[in-house]
């Protein structure tokens, strides 16, 4: 989708969020002086182009208790990395599953899973289960644990 | 947080309605006046239990380029290196991780040129290499996290 420059605009007006008021599209509606059927209009379509993944809520993971982040990366088989990236994405404790490139002989992983956990024994409990789903086609494995977020600011976009 | 905040936060991980009234529309569902889910919903972004709330955009989508890299940084350097690195407005995220490769964060530009150019600079300003691992495949689904 290609976007013009009053979606830029309200691309630009809701990077902190959306208005926490009662009418939140009209409050963006007033400030880039729009009309609020037009903002509404313009989100709808983003939404369904997938600029917008989804409207919602953010949570911290460690608010949450999720303290355990472990990024778990996978040697896989080159000509089986799809059907498996596809099951292991589906584990409903994976957040986001990717095929990467290798960077060899330092690093030879392609797929990455993100798990996260009450504790570090919770995150290996559900690597084995990776391991066991991966099964042969894996040559090896490790899991990169977080220690500290030296910066979180999402995206930024001009505009 | 009591069990309201919790319903809110699982409520909210889906779609929030396109509407004139869209926070009414939620609170109807979740049983609760419109005035508190707006302010419990303050609260729980000034707390930091939200990270955010609002449209989550797509920069691949939106003509942008998303990579993850890494460094593999000296300890005795690596405030610096944080600093220099945390100092660019492409870096998203930022992680230490318990491996060699010690950093990694995630580069979000406005173009797809802007990738390369981000990796430059970080190499200049910190003199290490940078592990780009782009993805080259994603299989997504969006975790819902039980609060």
């Amino acid at each position: 989708m290609n976007l013009d420059a009053t979606d830029r605009r309200l691309v630009h007006a809701t990077q902190d969020g959306l208005p926490l008021t009662p009418r939140p599209y009209h409050a963006l509606a007033e400030r880039l002086n729009l009309e609020p059927a037009e903002v509404m209009a313009r989100m709808e379509k983003m939404l369904a182009a997938g600029v917008v993944r989804r409207i919602g809520a953010v949570p911290n993971h460690y608010a949450l208790g999720y303290t355990a982040n472990g990024m778990t990366v996978w040697d896989v088989d080159d000509d089986k990395a799809r059907e498996l990236g596809r099951q292991v994405g589906g584990l409903d404790f994976v957040s986001h599953c990717y095929r990467r490139p290798r960077h060899l002989p330092d690093w030879p992983y392609n797929l990455f899973a993100m798990v996260h956990g009450k504790d570090r024994t919770e995150v290996e409990e559900k690597s084995r289960r990776i391991a066991d789903l991966l099964g042969d086609a894996c040559r090896g494995h490790e899991i990169l644990y977080s220690s500290r977020i030296l910066k979180k600011t999402g995206l930024r976009f001009g505009g | 947080m009591d069990d309201l905040d919790r319903k809110i936060v699982n409520a909210l991980q889906g779609g929030f309605p396109v509407c004139e009234r869209p926070y009414l529309e939620v609170a109807s569902r979740l049983g609760m006046a419109e005035e508190e889910l707006i302010a419990r919903l303050e609260k729980l972004l000034a707390d930091r239990v939200l990270t955010r709330f609002g449209p989550l955009y797509n920069a691949e989508r939106m003509g942008g380029a998303f990579t993850l890299a890494a460094l593999s940084v000296p300890e005795a350097d690596y405030d610096r290196v944080a600093q220099a690195v945390n100092a660019l407005p492409q870096v998203a995220h930022n992680y230490r991780r318990e491996h060699t490769l010690n950093m990694w964060f995630v580069l979000a530009t406005d173009t797809r040129e802007g990738i390369a150019d981000a990796i430059r600079e970080i190499e200049a300003r910190t003199g290490l290499p940078v592990f780009n691992f782009p993805k080259e495949e994603e299989f997504f689904l969006e975790l819902r996290f039980a609060a």
